[in-house]
């Protein structure tokens, strides 16, 4: 048996993984866990974009993530994303262009019509997707119930794979929190139909549609472990970042603000660790969606050997 | 001597904006750095870990006030960098334009009377204004921190001639070239114009290598340095060979 300890997008996919290769896993969750930061997420997969700061492995393995998810949940839409900056900005998208790969020069208007006359130019990442993070967490979850795995809140009976996030600073110290937060509208005037990211010197932000014109809007870094709501600040800066983006974002309906607190290791790069007979799959950082795919496969490769080695 | 330390490298060092911590911490050692500032304002009280992060780099700490758009902001601020990091260090910041990031001097001159006879000694980001630096001087400050440019805009030294009126002025303060430094070439200047250190951030995060900017910085800094000590040559209108014409050997074939 494989104890899976977590219900955010690490633990899904480190159960699904583990259950596809005929392995026993249950699923721990402890009464009194945290909300997993992964349901605030922009559920975007772009690799490419955020190869800006992320280093070239998450850029690489990152690629498998749209697939991994089209076939473990569904509902992945490949359309890109779409990159402007204001006029004044200019340089920051010249910038993000040497800072990055997988993109060409375009002009926003042929892309997302909404957008004539406000951006000249844009940068278009057009192997990139999105998907609603929410419903592919909960697409994964009821798939595990379907194929047999409990989910529990008792005591872990076998192998310990610890996908809590941040409550694993217990066990993890390098662990920490870098706070993020994040707006959903409701902009029927809006029609987006990709991702859109704002670059901006201070104040960046992206915009995911998730159609029937809803559009999540985030988010923000904070190297903070401040739990609590969204701050006004954040909720200035990310609809003023809007704004820029479309004006009718003024008119839009706020209907859900989040603040989440990312758990991230010091190279902000998420990993499997080993510690103390327990296997950690940790620290996703803002790579929660674009990762634990691929470091949920690659755990479950290391756990089936090993139990065929002990066989 | 800034406030009674002495510092071999004059390169400080803000730690926002990098990829991660421990690129942050690679960069500083590549820089070479001795001081590096942090911000509190909006990470708070809970940034603990972050700030054992920074801790741990061995440099001394200079937390700063940015983001304070208020005397009162500021104070409390201040207030609460002494106590999370046990330092009267204090790199004063009073905004005065969320757009521009201009220091607003006059809330700058009350803060820093406020902190200064609090204790604290009192790193002003002030403009090269030559009155604005003597109120800062009477309110107590001991080092004078004069903008290159807007804070990240990497222009470097917008006013020349301005600065070079400011280190003449107060030939004795501690001045520290603070923002708007974006290339190596123009810390490099600072130093070489007789500036005490150089104070920057955006430069060397947002470089598509932090490490090696953060290196570049460190021997731009202190070649500027040396330099200054060794005594620049001045400028001539016209050219002065610096071998003798007279004597050449006749070379006739």
């Amino acid at each position: 048996m494989i104890s899976v300890l977590g219900e955010g997008v690490a633990a899904l996919c480190a159960a699904t993984a583990l259950s596809a290769r005929g392995l026993a896993v249950e699923l721990v969750v402890p009464q009194g866990s945290p909300p997993p930061a992964s349901r605030l997420a922009g559920g975007m997969l772009a690799p490419f974009c955020e190869g800006e700061l992320a280093p070239d492995i998450v850029v690489e393995r990152g690629q498998a993530a749209a697939d991994w998810w089209q076939q473990q949940a569904g509902g992945v839409e490949r359309r890109g994303t779409l990159v402007v900056a204001a006029p004044r900005d200019r340089g920051e998208l010249e910038r993000f262009a040497r800072a990055t790969r997988g993109h060409r020069w375009v002009e926003p208007e042929g892309l997302e019509a909404e957008l004539a006359g406000r951006f000249a130019r844009g940068l278009f990442f057009e192997s990139e997707a999105h998907m609603d993070p929410c419903a592919a967490l909960a697409r994964l979850r009821s798939r595990l119930i379907e194929n047999g795995v409990a989910i529990h809140d008792g005591a872990p009976s076998g192998q310990i794979v610890d996908c809590r996030g941040l409550a694993a600073r217990d066990r993890l110290p390098d662990l920490r929190a870098v706070r993020g937060e994040m707006l959903e509208v409701l902009a029927p005037d809006v029609m987006l139909t990709r991702p859109v990211r704002l670059l901006h010197p201070r104040f960046p932000c992206y915009i995911v549609p998730r159609g029937a014109g809803r559009y999540m809007i985030g988010a923000t870094m904070v190297e903070s472990a401040r739990p609590g709501g969204v701050t006004a600040r954040a909720v200035m800066e990310l609809l003023s970042a809007a704004y820029t983006v479309h004006p009718a974002f003024a008119e839009a309906e706020v209907i859900l603000t989040g603040a989440g607190l990312r758990p991230a290791f010091p190279d902000n790069i998420p990993a499997i660790r080993r510690e103390a007979g327990r296997l950690h799959l940790n620290g996703m950082y803002r790579h929660g969606f674009l990762m634990a795919p691929v470091l949920a496969e690659e755990l479950a490769g290391m756990l089936t050997r090993e139990l065929v080695d002990a066989h | 001597m800034f406030y009674g330390t002495s510092l071999s490298s004059r390169l400080m060092l803000g730690t926002a904006q990098y990829p991660s911590p421990a690129i942050l911490r690679q960069a500083i050692t590549a820089s070479g750095a001795e001081v590096i500032t942090v911000s509190l304002r909006r990470e708070g009280r809970d940034g603990a870990a972050f700030r054992d992060i920074l801790a741990g780099s061995g440099c001394r700490l200079l937390p700063n006030t940015a983001g304070c758009h208020s005397v009162r902001e500021a104070v409390t601020t201040a207030e609460m960098a002494r106590e999370l990091f046990g330092t009267s260090w204090i790199k004063l910041e009073v905004i005065g334009h969320a757009d521009t990031l201009q220091p607003d001097p006059f809330a700058l001159v009350e803060a820093a009377r406020i902190l200064s006879a609090d204790g604290f000694e009192v790193f002003p980001y002030t403009t090269e204004d030559l009155i604005v630096g003597e109120k800062l001087l009477e309110a107590g400050c001991r080092v004078l921190m004069p903008w290159g440019a807007p804070i990240g805009s990497g222009q470097g030294l917008r006013n020349i001639g301005g600065l070079r009126s400011m280190r003449a002025h107060f030939p004795d303060i501690p001045l520290v070239i603070d923002a708007g430094i974006g290339a190596p070439s123009q810390a490099m200047l600072a130093m070489e114009m007789g500036f005490d250190a150089v104070l920057l951030n955006t430069a060397v995060a947002k470089a598509a290598d932090p490490v090696a900017m953060a290196a570049a910085f460190g021997q731009a800094v202190a070649a500027g340095q040396v330099a200054f000590n060794a005594g620049l040559m001045p400028s001539r209108d016209m050219a002065a060979a610096s071998t003798p014409i007279f004597g050449l050997a006749e070379l006739v074939p």
